[in-house]
């Protein structure tokens, strides 16, 4: 894992000490409040519904014991005892009081953290897979070079005030685990006659104008990769509009301008700052990857994985939903729900994170990740310890085996935190989960991503869920419109309109009769969902809905 | 009254030989100038003419509005050598940035300069000091 040099720590302390000063002043006036925001957010604090939220980066969602110990003990010291993991690898305290905030930053520079960048016009946490340097399928561990990429953004110089936030996100695998199609610029290793390289994709996104990335660069060779990624940011900043913030983001700017017209200007701005980049940028690369090499591997004999899962249902069923191959065999990726039935997704208590700091350090290699579905990752676990690390998440209440199924929902904060919902996201995921506990039918139904937004800014990727539901306000009524059969993965597309919304007190039977028919119509339970929309299209689902006589009356009207 | 900032702190503006804008007549080729220059300027228009520029102003009609480091970033590249000045809204946080960019100074007027006294921006004029980017460009 990386560890700070003496220039990460130098910074982030400077850096705490900067927004102290800040602080103060915003007080004496020196800087007006309309000055101040935008210093605010690119130190993570949001002014939310009820109070100040500061957002922490965990950059590459990586994090060690020690740094998830501390995430607990600022929970419990400076928060209601709970923290809120996000859909972009971060985490959100909600009840920090302003004049606490420096001392919060400072907490986090003692454990090699930050909250830099997570908010405001700029280059933003730089995401990754979060099964890297795990993952059996990946050509490389994607994360030094997102290291390398959260160095070269911290405080870039020209890239402080863009004209809209800037998200990037890589991944080392075919199999796209951290949804680079919806993002600004998406990286994806791959290697052409045995050279490394990246795939670049620029322009996805969601929000209120959803679209795909579209490849600005089949492949860039991997040294040039800085310079590329200033060249994108650099054409975009003077050609991105600032006369409308909802047609300010790269992607309106590619689909204005045109993804050839694109590629002409960033290819031309990188042949000229290409030469500024000497090298030193490969050297402290290779150092970076140094520090991300594998653990030293405890190998052990699996058996006690084999005759737990043959004895035990309860392990069998955790086993298969939330344990994923790894690139040893004696070793699993263990994903960790924070979506039990009922609970918030995403929150975890202190107490829960200073389990799984005990339970990485025990079992894990002491290292732990954060999923944008919002779950923990242990990624190094041998095999024969997944029975043991079983039973003491299930004591502790995180033995969800859901990974993946119904009740596995992404979830924005939505109203009862976020100023800018138009309509509760919490309790709609958490009663769709209770409802399928219910039913019994999670593992029936199998493979589903159900995702909900509290507004058009699609916090909660729901155009590219399998199930995206989108809560808005109708006259002063939360209305819930349902997309169908999109997906952030390798294959990414933006769902469906269903039709007309549902009530608040209508959507969770409305997802109910969708999921029955799809079990009615599917070919078998090889067919997912995804599947078996992809096979049979909107028409049966609208019925389900909407009900054979009000179809009727659309086709008629149509 | 403006005043100009640099890592010296403040002081005032000797300029006194006015600026142009890039398309008015007599800022050709060939006429020693001053350019004045709107945050929508595109630098590439400029590149066969900054031999006979001593001084280019680039304005910033908001502080929120960062187009202008990149200006100054690509005017540098294209190897312009003379004086590079940030002016208008301009906010103390933002001194290394402009620096960093290329800028040699920023010009702001007299209501920010007693709003933001001089020590608010020495304290940034250690801007070679924690610059990531210069770092990993070498
Ligand atoms: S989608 Fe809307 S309601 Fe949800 S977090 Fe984003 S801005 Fe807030």
């Amino acid at each position: 894992m990386y560890r700070y040099s003496e220039f990460d720590t130098a910074f982030v302390r400077e850096r705490a000490a900067q927004f102290r000063a800040q602080v103060a002043r915003r007080l004496d006036g020196s800087l007006t409040e309309d000055e101040f925001k935008p210093l605010r957010l690119m130190n993570g604090l949001y002014l939310q519904l009820h109070a100040y939220m500061l957002r922490v980066a965990i950059p590459y969602g990586t994090l060690s014991g020690a740094q998830m110990r501390q995430l607990a003990m600022i929970a419990r010291r400076w928060d209601k005892g709970y923290g809120h993991f996000t859909t972009r690898q971060n985490v959100q305290f909600n009840w920090p009081r302003l004049e606490d905030v420096p001392d919060m930053l400072g907490a986090l520079a003692d454990v090699g953290m930050h909250a830099i960048q997570t908010s405001g016009n700029t280059i933003r946490n730089v995401t990754a897979d979060h099964f890297a340097g795990a993952a059996a399928d990946e050509i490389a561990d994607p994360r030094p070079y997102a290291e390398l990429l959260r160095q070269w953004s911290t405080d870039h110089p020209e890239f402080q005030f863009l004209p809209r936030k800037f998200k990037i996100a890589v991944t080392g695998a075919e199999a796209d685990r951290a949804v680079i199609r919806a993002h600004d610029i998406g990286l994806q290793l791959v290697e052409r006659d045995g050279a490394r390289g990246f795939r670049v994709l620029i322009g996805g996104g969601l929000g209120r104008t959803p679209m795909i990335g579209k490849v600005v660069r089949a492949f860039l060779p991997e040294a040039d990769l800085l310079p590329y990624v200033e060249a994108i940011v650099s054409v975009y900043n003077l050609l991105g509009r600032r006369d409308n913030k909802y047609k300010a983001r790269i992607k309106i700017t590619v689909h204005e301008t045109g993804i050839d017209e694109m590629r002409r200007r960033i290819e031309a701005r990188f042949a000229e700052i290409r030469p500024e980049f000497t090298g030193i940028d490969r050297e402290i690369l290779a150092g970076i990857a140094a520090q991300f090499a594998p653990p030293d591997w405890v190998a052990r004999d699996p058996a006690p994985f084999h005759a737990a899962r043959a004895a035990d249902p309860v392990f069998r069923a955790w086993a298969d939903t939330n344990v994923a191959p790894h690139r040893r065999d004696d070793h699993a990726i263990v994903s960790v729900s924070l979506k039990t039935p009922g609970a918030t997704p995403g929150d975890a208590t202190a107490a829960q994170m200073e389990i799984l700091a005990d339970l990485a350090a025990a079992h894990a290699y002491d290292e732990l990740r954060i999923s944008h579905e919002q779950n923990v990752v242990l990624p190094h676990v041998p095999r024969a310890a997944l029975p043991k690390l079983h039973a003491a998440l299930k004591a502790a209440g995180l033995g969800a085996a859901n990974i993946g199924l119904v009740s596995d929902i992404i979830a924005c904060p939505g109203m009862d935190y976020c100023a800018l919902a138009t309509a509760r996201s919490i309790p709609v995921a958490q009663e769709i989960a209770t409802r399928f506990e219910a039913l019994r039918l999670e593992h029936e139904i199998g493979p589903l991503k159900i995702k909900i937004s509290g507004c058009i800014n699609a916090c909660g990727h729901h155009h590219v869920g399998h199930i995206g539901i989108l809560g808005l306000d109708r006259a002063g009524v939360e209305n819930y419109q349902i997309t169908l059969g999109g997906s952030g993965a390798e294959d990414a597309v933006i769902g469906t309109r269903s039709g007309p919304g549902f009530a608040y007190d209508e959507i969770v039977p409305a997802i109910e009769r969708l999921l029955l028919a799809y079990l009615a119509l599917r070919e078998g339970p090889d067919e997912t969902f995804l599947m078996a929309w992809r096979r049979v299209g909107l028409a049966p689902f609208k019925a389900a809905l909407y009900g054979p006589h009000d179809t009727a009356e659309r086709a008629d009207a149509a | 009254m403006s005043v100009i900032v640099t890592d010296r702190g403040f002081g005032p503006d000797h300029w006194r030989g006015g600026f142009k804008r890039p398309e008015e007549p007599g800022a050709g080729p060939g006429i020693a100038v001053a350019l004045d220059l709107g945050p929508d300027t595109d630098p590439e228009t400029l590149r066969d003419r900054l031999d006979d520029v001593v001084l280019i102003r680039v304005r910033f009609p908001g502080f929120a509005d960062g187009r202008g480091f990149t200006i100054a970033r690509a005017l540098r590249r294209m190897g312009f050598a003379g004086r590079l000045r940030a002016a208008g809204h301009v906010i103390a946080d933002q001194y290394a940035m402009a620096r960093r960019s290329g800028f040699d100074e920023v010009e702001i007027d007299a209501d920010l300069a007693a709003r933001q006294p001089e020590p608010q921006w020495r304290a940034r004029a250690d801007w070679r000091a924690g610059d990531y980017r210069a770092r990993l460009r070498g």
